[in-house]
């Protein structure tokens, strides 16, 4: 085994461990910081697809601002935390069920790749300088990545709004 | 800045002007009118520049200014958007860019700015004016400002807007884009007041009779880029495409691809630019306000039809060899010069003011397009050029004339007295001394007034190129309007300015505001000065003293510099003669007539008078064999007919039959059996299963989202396995 | 070397153990975070492709960046909700959030 798998295989582990208890776990606070876990290990899986951008962006906008902000929110419902009681509804063999058969079903489709991705083909130039042109450039992303900004402005604006004491 | 992003520029300021006023200032007449004035100059200045510019480089036709980004994704290729200027769009840039200023500048006077709103002036209503009562306490009527000033500059912010995009435009597509936010903004604007019956119906009239065309120009369009791949000018001109585009037969009239695609956009133009037979809207046009009818017939729209087939001109002639003309240009050039006899015939009876002067434009726009059928390039260019300049200045001197005499009836008090009519005019000269030489420097250069006026070079030299190219059918046919545009054009003067008032209304008018002389003013020197940059290299006397820069100009944009034209005395002595003899003429008729007197013309001419005055029963033909029968059709044929005769009987025979069955049915099927067993049976098992099932409806989020997880993995185990 | 489909099938597992989450537990912040889980999954299975296909194209990982806007933009909308309902009825259980029932 190379390092590289080494790493991967851990980082799958500990993703889906993590995830697992983001699921289950009863304390909130505690399924937050899974949460928090889970994230890095993804980020940890971008760092080995090459995707250096994106793996600090994970960390610094997943973690740093998502997870953290749903830290916060536990906290400003806490009153209602109570977590003697199960945390699950009373669907939840259903929803088990499914998410079993859709687990399943994406397992298969993607164990009939088999030519298609064996061998990780070279990085072509440089794929930081590449991202950020295909970001900004008319000639490729620079539309959807107006409205995406375009986007959260709109969320800010409403979520001030909802939140907002009246 | 670099040039190429200066022309970028230049279509946005009036766009900007437009939104800021809808959005924010349309409460303030003063602020939206600053906004949408400073926006035309801002253009006006950044068009000036690039004009200089243009003019600095040496070789412009060969070097041109160009840019273009990518717009839309089409694929795997991208449909761009660019701007080119090169010597013909940096001469229209240059025109368009001094008449819009003028007209919007010349807006904030006719719209009455300043004065007090009017007394029961309604929104969509034309002002009526105002009463104001002055120190010593006398009541006066006053004009009284327009009540949607705002808004009425708002429209003509987006107008220029749609002009300058097609303008700078490089290629088909933008251009169509400038081409149908005019249409739109035409719409708007004829309907200005929108309260007037008239003006609903003549906007909709325009809208309607424009898309006509419209639509065509759209499959030329279409053709043009399945054909070729590309819709950018540059991309399309190059001698390689062109001469594809000539050799591939389309089956069509026996017309090549190029000459199919010409036709096609040329009959955009012809909805556009108000050619025959689709003139019809243009002279209804005239219910907007007047900046609006100089905008539409001689700074913009119009020219812009005809400078979409100067832009196709290398298409139009891609097959074109010099020895007789293509199908194509034929009837291009005939359509032309049709229409140039006809609608001058047409002024030549019309008493309206506006209306003599929409019918000139559709003739002059005749000769241009007549130019460009006989592939007389450079003298349509020019003829286009100096048009704009001198027609501008004749619909905003015309629209000074109807206020002034707005003033008049508001001083009588006659409001039946209707303030466009030049029989009710008469001596106006003195009481409105800038409009009316203003006015006659218009008219005369309308009419070709020798030597000194820039019309008598541009339509010189058209009869020159029919001539050198042995065309006499439209030499003599355009001889012969441009003798009734003399006549008429000089009926007009007369009528309006000279001799004596003949109401008391024309006694009393007043000179206009400066915000609408000065336009009139500045609009003058270029309907003179244009035309000294054309004058041929080979004319007696003044050639060669002045270098024929429009020649040579101009001429840069094609590939190959169109040959210098030798000088010929008849058709020189035909247009001296036909201007002259027009002017004297038209003098010598109108310059007694008395008040209440008839029109001079109306014995000589006869039958044919009242014919000319109804414009050929065009619209009356219009309305007995399109409009009529598309409303006998829908009544008669769909409604009387199909509906109650076919359709209703059918349903009637099954009606009753169905009545009959069910009666049958009722009694011996649908009592016994239905009611007491399966009708009662069936409510009540609903009405439990209702119950029963309404439990799914937990309004919890969850279980929803289950169904649709649940469902969602059917449909895609069914399209995976069962379809795939 | 790890094959596309080591990758593919992390993402798998992660995405129905998300979707498990959001489906299943009571509390509504839980279903958020249940549905970040999903997300990352998405996002690992456009960068991996990204990886594996034609590294000049750059469409994957945009697409990602995209995702993140996205989430960041769900999740502040999503949380503000939450906090309004808190105020109003003391209570952020989905199960009892059923105003919209019969």
């Amino acid at each position: 085994m190379t390092a590289e798998q080494i790493i991967f295989y851990i980082a799958t582990g500990f993703i889906l461990v993590s995830a697992l208890m983001v699921v289950t776990t009863r304390n909130l606070i505690h399924a937050a910081l899974w949460l928090v876990a889970t994230l890095f290990g993804v980020a940890v899986v971008y760092a080995t697809l090459d995707a250096s951008f994106l793996a600090v962006v994970q960390v610094v906008v997943y973690i740093g601002a998502i997870a953290i902000m749903f830290v916060f929110a536990v906290m400003l419902t806490k009153r209602n935390l109570l977590d003697h009681v199960p945390q699950t509804n009373a669907n939840w063999p259903w929803a088990a069920g499914i998410a079993a058969l859709v687990g399943a079903g994406l397992l298969y489709t993607a164990s009939q790749l088999t030519t298609f991705g064996a061998q990780r083909p070279a990085l072509s130039g440089d794929s930081l300088m590449n991202l950020g042109k295909a970001l900004v450039s008319p000639d490729a992303f620079v539309l959807p990545f107006e409205a995406a900004s375009i986007l959260l402005l709109a969320a800010l604006v409403g979520a001030v709004y909802l939140v907002n004491k009246r | 800045m670099a040039t190429e992003t200066l022309i970028w520029l230049l279509p946005l300021p009036p766009l900007l002007a437009f939104f800021l006023i809808v959005l924010f200032t349309n409460k303030s007449k003063t602020l939206s009118h600053s906004l949408a004035i400073g926006a035309a100059l801002l253009s006006f200045l950044g068009s000036m520049l690039v004009f200089a510019r243009a003019l600095a480089t040496p070789e412009f036709g060969r070097e041109v200014f160009a840019s273009s980004i990518n717009w839309i994704p089409t694929g795997d290729t991208f449909l761009k958007i660019g701007v080119l200027i090169d010597p013909l769009s940096a001469i229209v840039l240059f025109f368009v860019a001094i008449t819009v200023l003028m007209i919007f500048i010349y807006s904030v006077g006719y719209h009455n700015y300043g004065q007090p709103a009017g007394d029961h002036d309604r929104a969509g209503l034309q002002p009526h004016g105002a009463t104001v009562t002055d120190e010593s306490g006398h009541k006066r009527m006053v004009l009284s400002v327009e009540p949607m000033y705002s808004r009425f500059f708002a429209f003509i912010g987006l107008f220029a807007f749609g002009m300058y995009t097609l303008v700078v435009s490089d290629s088909l597509l933008t251009l169509f884009v400038g081409w149908e936010i005019m249409g739109l903004c035409s719409y708007l604007l004829i309907g200005f007041w929108y309260g007037k019956p008239s003006a609903r119906a003549a906007a909709i009239k325009a809208f309607m009779t424009t898309r006509v065309g419209d639509v065509f120009m759209l499959l030329g369009i279409a053709f043009l880029y399945s054909a070729t791949g590309t819709l950018t000018y540059r991309e399309i001109f190059t001698q390689q495409t062109l001469q594809a585009l000539a050799s591939t037969p389309t089956g069509i009239f026996g017309l090549s691809a190029a000459g199919l695609i010409a036709l096609l956009l040329f009959i955009g133009t012809v909805g556009k630019s108000a050619q025959w037979p689709l003139h019809i809207w243009l002279p209804d046009a005239m219910e907007g306000p007047t900046p609006v009818s100089a905008m539409i017939h001689a700074a913009t729209m119009v020219s812009a039809g005809v400078y979409t087939v100067i832009r196709m001109f290398p298409l139009l002639t891609a097959d074109f060899t010099g020895h007789g003309l293509t199908a194509t240009m034929s009837v291009i050039a005939f359509i032309g010069t049709f229409t140039a006899i006809f609608a001058a015939t047409i002024a030549l009876a019309q008493r309206d003011i506006k209306k003599v002067l929409a019918y000139s434009t559709i003739s002059q726009l005749g000769f241009m397009l007549a130019a460009i059928g006989m592939g007389a390039y450079i003298a349509a260019v020019f003829h286009l050029v100096t048009h704009a300049f001198f027609k501008a200045l004749l619909f905003l001197g015309s629209g000074s004339v109807i206020h002034g005499m707005e003033h008049g009836v508001f001083h009588t008090g006659n409001h039946h007295l209707d303030p466009q009519d030049m029989f009710n005019m008469g001596g106006l000269k003195n009481k409105m001394p800038i409009t009316f030489w203003t006015f006659l420097i218009g008219g005369f250069s309308l009419a070709g007034f020798p030597l000194l006026t820039a019309g008598f070079w541009s339509k010189d030299e058209i009869l020159a190129d029919a001539f050198a190219h042995g065309h006499w059918a439209i030499l003599i046919t355009l001889a012969i309007a441009a003798l009734m545009t003399a006549f008429y054009t000089m009926r007009q003067i007369t009528l309006t300015f000279l001799g004596e008032p003949r109401t008391k209304e024309a006694e009393h008018a007043q000179e206009t505001p400066w915000t609408m002389t000065l336009p009139l003013a500045a609009l003058a020197v270029f309907a003179v000065g244009f035309g000294w940059l054309g004058i041929p290299e080979h004319f007696p006397g003044l050639g060669g003293l002045l270098p024929n820069w429009i020649h040579e100009f101009v001429g840069g944009t094609l590939a190959e510099r169109p040959e210098v034209l030798a000088f010929s005395w008849i058709p020189l002595l035909t247009s001296l003669v036909v201007a002259l003899g027009g002017l004297l003429l038209g003098w010598a008729v109108y310059k007694n007539v008395e008040a209440g007197q008839p029109d001079p013309l109306e014995k000589p001419l006869g039958f044919l008078y009242p014919f000319l005055q109804n414009k050929w029963y065009f619209d009356e033909f219009y309305q007995y064999f399109v409009v009529q029968p598309v409303i006998w059709f829908s009544e008669v044929f769909s409604s009387q007919w199909l509906d109650k005769l076919v359709i209703d009987g059918a349903l009637h025979f099954i009606g009753r039959s169905a009545l009959a069955i069910g009666d049958v049915f009722r009694n011996k099927f649908d009592k016994p059996v239905i009611n007491e067993f399966i009708g009662d049976g069936t409510a009540t098992v609903f009405q439990k299963a209702g119950h029963e099932l309404r439990l799914l409806q937990t309004g919890r989020i969850q279980n929803y989202m289950i169904s649709a997880v649940a469902l969602m993995i059917v449909l895609g185990a069914i399209l995976i396995y069962v379809l795939a | 070397m790890v094959p596309l489909s080591a990758y593919l099938f992390l993402s798998a597992v992660l995405f129905s153990l998300g979707l498990y989450g959001a489906l299943a537990r009571k509390n509504a912040i839980a279903i958020l975070l249940g549905v970040e889980l999903m997300l990352n999954a998405v996002n690992i299975n456009l960068v991996s492709f990204w990886r594996y296909g034609e590294t000049a194209q750059m469409a994957g990982q945009v697409f990602a960046v995209i995702v993140f806007a996205v989430a960041a933009a769900e999740v502040a909308v999503g949380l503000a909700l939450i906090i309004n309902i808190y105020r109003r009825r003391n209570n952020i259980n989905a199960d009892e959030i059923d105003l919209m029932k019969w």
